[in-house]
């Protein structure tokens, strides 16, 4: 028996419970899916939202900053997603597919499904999925013990499954753009996989936060034997946004990866990525962007569960006013998984006296032929470098903005596409350009 | 074009004197250089002339066409037509050499009201100016002299200083880490930029650049003064007698 006194709930946590009580009834999917929320419901509910004493939220706060839980978002119509998604500009008219999901579901009449089946990618609604296929809810290791997973798992309102078939190469990347046509919290979830030897560029938007609601996303990929995987994410906006990236990696597939919380409120991206096929690497980048009084965590965690794989971390952060930056990285190499080879880094660039940023990086190795390190830095813009670009004529403002990109550019150029480099550059340009 | 007054200057807090009364007035069209033992100073008076914040002058003036440069931004300096060629060149990662070259021409013409240069108009202009340094596209497409050998960052330097066609170069020891064939590919880089209106300083340590780019002038600074001047030959002297004769002199 859980002997854990919790004298008191939050006034948020009691909302939440009383959201899940009105909510079970309309659950979609098997009795074992239900019997999944429902315990995944509870789990959550022993633990209460994180806080400061839980290692793993100990500098995200988020019981301290969910003073309250909005109602659960409800369904717009088509021409209310369709509003919400052209007000959405992030890829420009980079050539693309588009799966939306607009207040917490699939929107099928804006998606390209139809387009995607030619390819060989199925899309299929998640409410439809949970009552047909068993374990869509499932969490690995090294994420069960989260508990914004479990809220997840217990309020999910929908998402899409993807799958992309065996040996699938599809010919454009494929944009899951999250939008809101309306005002509460979404809680939304997207199982990606990629079969044997496909190959697949997905982009996750998140446009979606609204002022005053939380989001809670769910982006959980299986990644198959000898796929290629390259990712880019960003998540944005005013709101309060947790966002979980689970990923299992299948033997000799490769990923690339990035994730920018870029502006956002409160914005926390953890990833849980577990090797479960020998010969994988996976190079995974972070892109922190805030000022104000604004908050980013990325939290990671890689899981090294089979031998003679290799992991690349690189995190960058550039924090400004009063914001703070958090950067939260786990390396674990199983007592098997010899010839690990895992470099975490991680770099901060103050921009003001107030800024601050906490680095957390941390390696549990129990095998003994393996190569892991880490390093982190923090400090502010280079004087020398500073005045080279003036001493060439360029004003402080335009040089210290050209000093930001290219400390930024350094992760950003790594993911090779031209197009989906120089969307996420024109973003960051976005950014830096609305400051004072 | 050049007018230093009586110039005293020291680094930031410490308080001593690096510039102890500089004079020194450089016509347009003339090439002056300014020779000296280590530690005399030359480097401070090239970074004070650029605009570097690390140095507070106490005392004296610097005049550029008639106006006072004490209070310019090293921008506004730069915009105004000073360029001043780096000893040590800064590696500048994530900013690809042709869009950093690209922003500075622009953001100087921009400063003197000048209309910007349409890509394919400074395409055809850098092309032109690299060919004749040896540069070659792939250097221009890399981060600003990240891996450049030393070689490359003094063409860099003079690649730069061609596109922006200045009034005033200033070079610091340009010649330091380049090999006989560099130097050559530098000083000829140099020669084709001398014109009537163009004035040169030439910071330097040995006499061997001056080989290659003749000056008209030739300074001894030593001990933050200017104690010698004279024409070329002066140069010669001192490559034969080193340096003892001004040490001495100055204190």
């Amino acid at each position: 028996m859980n002997m854990e006194t919790r004298s008191l709930k939050t006034s948020a946590e009691t909302e939440l419970a009383s959201l899940f009580d009105g909510a079970r009834g309309d659950f979609a999917g098997s009795d074992a899916v239900r019997k999944r929320r429902e315990e995944a419901f509870s789990a959550f509910d022993k633990r209460g939202l994180p806080h400061r004493r839980v290692e793993e939220y100990k500098y995200s706060d988020i019981r301290a900053k969910l003073k309250s839980a909005s109602a659960l978002v409800a369904a717009g119509t088509d021409g209310d997603a369709k509003a919400a998604l052209d007000a959405v500009a992030t890829y420009g008219d980079l050539e693309r597919y588009r799966i939306v999901i607009d207040n917490g579901r699939l929107v099928t009449g804006l998606s390209d499904i139809g387009a995607l089946k030619g390819e060989g990618v199925t899309v299929s609604d998640l409410n439809a999925a949970l009552g047909e296929t068993d374990g869509l809810l499932d969490v690995s290791t090294i994420a069960a013990a989260d508990p914004m997973i479990m809220l997840n798992t217990a309020l999910v309102l929908g998402g899409a499954v993807v799958r992309v078939g065996d040996g699938v190469e599809v010919s454009r990347p494929i944009e899951i753009v999250y939008t809101a046509s309306a005002t509460g919290a979404r809680y939304t979830r997207c199982r990606i996989e990629l079969g044997k030897g496909a190959k697949a560029t997905i982009l996750e938007s998140f446009e979606d936060d609204v002022a005053e609601a939380e989001g809670n996303a769910v982006s959980d990929f299986v990644i198959g034997d000898e796929a290629k995987l390259t990712l880019a994410r960003v998540v944005t906006g005013e709101a309060t946004h947790v966002s979980s990236v689970l990923m299992d990696i299948g033997a000799s597939a490769e990923v690339k990866a990035i994730g920018f919380n870029m502006g956002t409120d409160f914005a926390r991206t953890q990833s849980f990525v577990t090797f479960s096929g020998e010969h994988s690497n996976a190079s995974l980048y972070g892109i922190t962007m805030v000022r104000e009084k604004q908050h980013s965590d990325h939290t990671l965690v890689v899981d090294h569960k089979v031998p003679n794989c290799e992991s690349r971390e690189r995190f960058k952060a550039v924090i400004d006013d009063f914001a703070e930056g958090v950067f939260q990285g786990k390396i674990i190499v199983r007592p098997h998984a010899q010839k690990t080879d895992g470099r975490m880094m991680t770099q901060a660039l103050l921009l003001s006296e107030d800024a601050s940023m906490a680095n957390k990086p941390e390696l549990e190795i129990f095998a003994d032929d393996v190569q892991c390190a880490h390093g982190a830095t923090s400090g502010q813009i280079d004087e020398d470098l500073l005045f080279y670009l003036r001493a060439r004529g360029i004003p402080e403002a335009q040089a210290r903005m050209l000093l930001v990109l290219a400390f930024l550019a350094e992760a950003v150029e790594e993911m090779e596409d031209e197009g989906i480099v120089s969307a996420l550059e024109g973003r960051i340009r976005d950014w830096l350009s609305v400051e004072e | 074009m050049l007018e230093i007054k009586n110039l005293h200057a020291h680094v930031g807090d410490d308080e001593t004197e690096i510039l102890r009364g500089v004079n020194l007035t450089v016509k347009p069209g003339e090439v002056h250089a300014i020779m000296g033992p280590n530690g005399s100073g030359k480097s401070t008076l090239s970074y004070i002339l650029a605009g570097k914040d690390d140095y507070e002058v106490t005392e004296g003036d610097i005049l550029f066409n008639g106006e006072s440069m004490l209070e310019m931004e090293p921008d506004e300096r730069a915009a105004a037509g000073l360029f001043l060629a780096f000893q040590y060149p800064i590696e500048i990662p994530g900013v690809a050499t042709m869009t950093f070259l690209k922003t500075a021409l622009n953001a100087q013409r921009k400063a003197r009201g000048e209309g910007e240069l349409s890509t394919p108009e400074f395409m055809k202009k850098v092309k032109e100016k690299a060919a004749e340094l040896n540069i070659t596209m792939d250097m221009l497409k890399r981060p600003l002299n990240v891996g450049f050998s030393g070689g490359e960052k003094k063409r860099s330097e003079i690649l730069q200083m061609s596109l922006l066609e200045p009034k005033l170069c200033i070079m610091d020891e340009t010649d330091s880490g380049l090999d006989i064939d560099a130097l050559k590919i530098v000083a000829d880089g140099v020669n084709r930029l001398r014109s009537p209106d163009r004035a040169m300083v030439v910071i330097t340590h040995y006499q061997r650049l001056l080989d290659h780019i003749v000056p008209d002038v030739v300074h001894v600074l030593s001990r933050g003064r200017i104690v010698k001047t004279g024409g070329k030959e002066l140069a010669l002297e001192l490559e034969k007698n080193g340096y003892a004769d001004y040490v001495g002199q100055a204190a």
